[in-house]
């Protein structure tokens, strides 16, 4: 297993929000980590890169323990997040911001030809090179912090609401880009309220309920789900 | 009253200008990175200026010679007051991060009153003394040279910001931590960073200053003051913003003292400060 997230509890001061989750994902897959509003699946993000930390429990990466590391050590280990609202870096240009995804090691070193690669996946971020990223729509810095993910040399990808705001073309293109990325060997762990559109991506899903994970498994499985059905409708 | 003597306060009033940019810079660049303004700002200077006194008097060296040593000192201690003091109060309410830095520069202040009593010390016999002559225009030579050691560092200090690699980091880090760290920035260490480079930019003012300028336990305190406004009127972590407001700021007081009565110099600068927040809140080259 790549990621493994073992029994996790994570609380915000004394309110606790993540009750005993344990998610797992292997090379190279895409997983769905789905939930009606304020579930907790961007805790569940945000413990895993340990912008918060998980009371209990841990997590482990490439089999080793990773939850008590602090959040930059992150990306030397091969594990970019990608956060809530794209979170680009506005005053900075559309290169300077890929440029500074791929801060550490071995990342590092190979900017230049991570930095080809990824104009060859977004065309526009080549075209937009100097253009100052908070000047460009809401998909276009999607992408762009997509794209400032995959600098940092992933083997896991996680993206919070990749399609929050984007037009029907826009989330297309994504989807896309998702399914390229994932061919290249890099897993994705994605968080999603859209079920139906979340799970035609996915291999395999998570559900969310008030903090509690109630459903997981294959994707066709969980459309079919009556359990899901019960979460998302009440 | 003759063209030349105008022509005189333009020149000081740049001069002066020069020297406050490069104080406000430092304030500037801190406060952008983590949100806290430094109110021990002026104590900095303070201690830049005594480093600069006690390496002449003590081992002779000269302040221009004795910048790098300055700067490190400065530097370190500002890593020291980040990792001592900052970092316990970069999530706290404002209020007690004014406090903390107030507190600071009230201990700093104390602390050299009581090492070395409230007199006035003055570097004697500086390499630089005397003053140039150009058509009739005469500059203090120690204030021409301080002017343009605070420009060169000024620009320096703008260059490393905004073309090399740690300083995109730096601005990445003041523009979003969070976002930052999680593409593998350690925000701490750049802020540990800025504040070297803050104190830095306050050290060499200082160690050039000294050539001309009393040095005394209070001496930072009418500095730190412009520099709150250059920043304030600059744009709050604009770094060009604070060379425009520090030009504005020497040309203000060197004219307005020059053409109307300089007992009331500081009335001026204040006043402009006031119509531009009135007018343009966020500052001349705020965003």
């Amino acid at each position: 297993m790549l990621l493994q997230v073992n029994n996790i509890d994570v609380a915000y001061d004394e309110f606790q929000v993540i009750w005993n989750v344990s998610i797992s994902i292997d090379q190279g897959e895409m997983v769905a980590l789905l939930g009606p509003n304020g579930s907790g699946k961007s805790t569940i993000l945000n413990s895993i890169s340990n912008l918060i930390q998980p009371t209990n429990g841990e997590v482990l990466f490439d089999n080793k323990k990773i939850h008590l590391l602090p959040t930059y050590m992150r990306t030397k280990l091969g594990i970019s997040h990608v956060l809530e609202r794209r979170r680009v870096f506005p005053f900075l240009t559309v290169k300077q911001n890929l440029l500074l995804g791929a801060w550490n090691g071995e990342a590092k070193i190979q900017k230049e030809k991570t930095l080809d690669e990824v104009y060859i996946m977004f065309p526009i971020l080549s075209d937009r090179s100097n253009q100052l990223a908070h000047t460009m729509s809401g998909g276009e810095q999607q992408m762009l912090a997509i794209a400032r993910g995959l600098m940092g040399i992933p083997k896991l990808l996680m993206v919070d609401e990749p399609f929050l705001g984007l037009s029907p073309k826009m989330i297309e293109k994504i989807k896309e880009i998702f399914n390229d990325i994932v061919n290249k060997g890099i897993a994705i762990l994605f968080v999603e309220q859209n079920v139906k559109l979340a799970l035609k991506m996915a291999d395999r899903g998570y559900v969310l309920e008030s903090g509690h994970l109630v459903i997981e498994g294959k994707s066709d499985y969980l459309l079919n789900s009556e359990k899901l059905k019960k979460v998302f409708l009440g | 009253m003759t063209i030349e003597i105008i022509i005189q306060a333009i020149i000081s009033g740049l001069l002066m200008g020069f020297i406050y940019a490069l104080i406000a810079a430092g304030l500037s660049l801190i406060f952008g990175l983590m949100g806290i303004v430094n109110f021990a700002h002026g104590e900095h200077l303070m201690l830049s200026m005594f480093s600069s006194f006690w390496l002449w008097t003590l081992l002779g060296l000269d302040p221009i010679i004795s910048i790098p040593i300055t700067m490190l000192i400065l530097a370190i201690s500002g890593i020291l007051t980040h990792y001592l003091l900052i970092r316990y109060i970069l999530k706290a309410k404002m209020i007690v991060q004014i406090c903390a830095t107030f507190g600071l520069s009230v201990f700093l202040r104390s602390l050299a009153q009581f090492l070395w009593t409230p007199d006035f010390r003055n570097v004697g016999n500086p390499l630089l003394e005397g003053r140039l002559e150009i058509a009739g225009i005469f500059i203090g030579q120690p204030q021409f040279y301080a002017s343009l050691v605070c420009l060169l560092s000024f620009l320096l200090l703008y260059l490393f910001v905004n073309k090399s690699e740690t300083g995109l980091a730096l601005q990445a880090t003041a523009q979003d931590r969070k976002a930052a760290e999680t593409l593998g920035i350690n925000s701490n260490k750049m802020f540990a960073l800025g504040w070297a480079l803050g104190l830095s930019c306050v050290s060499i003012a200082g160690t050039m200053m000294s050539n001309f300028f009393f040095i005394f336990p209070d001496v930072g305190v009418h500095f730190a003051l412009f520099a709150f406004v250059a920043v304030a009127l600059g744009g709050f972590g604009s770094i060009i913003g604070c060379l425009i407001a520090g030009i504005i700021i020497g040309l203000v007081e060197s004219l307005g003292g020059l053409l109307i009565d300089p007992s009331y110099k500081l009335l001026y600068v204040f006043l402009i400060y006031l119509i531009v927040v009135i007018y343009r809140p966020q500052g001349l080259f705020g965003r």
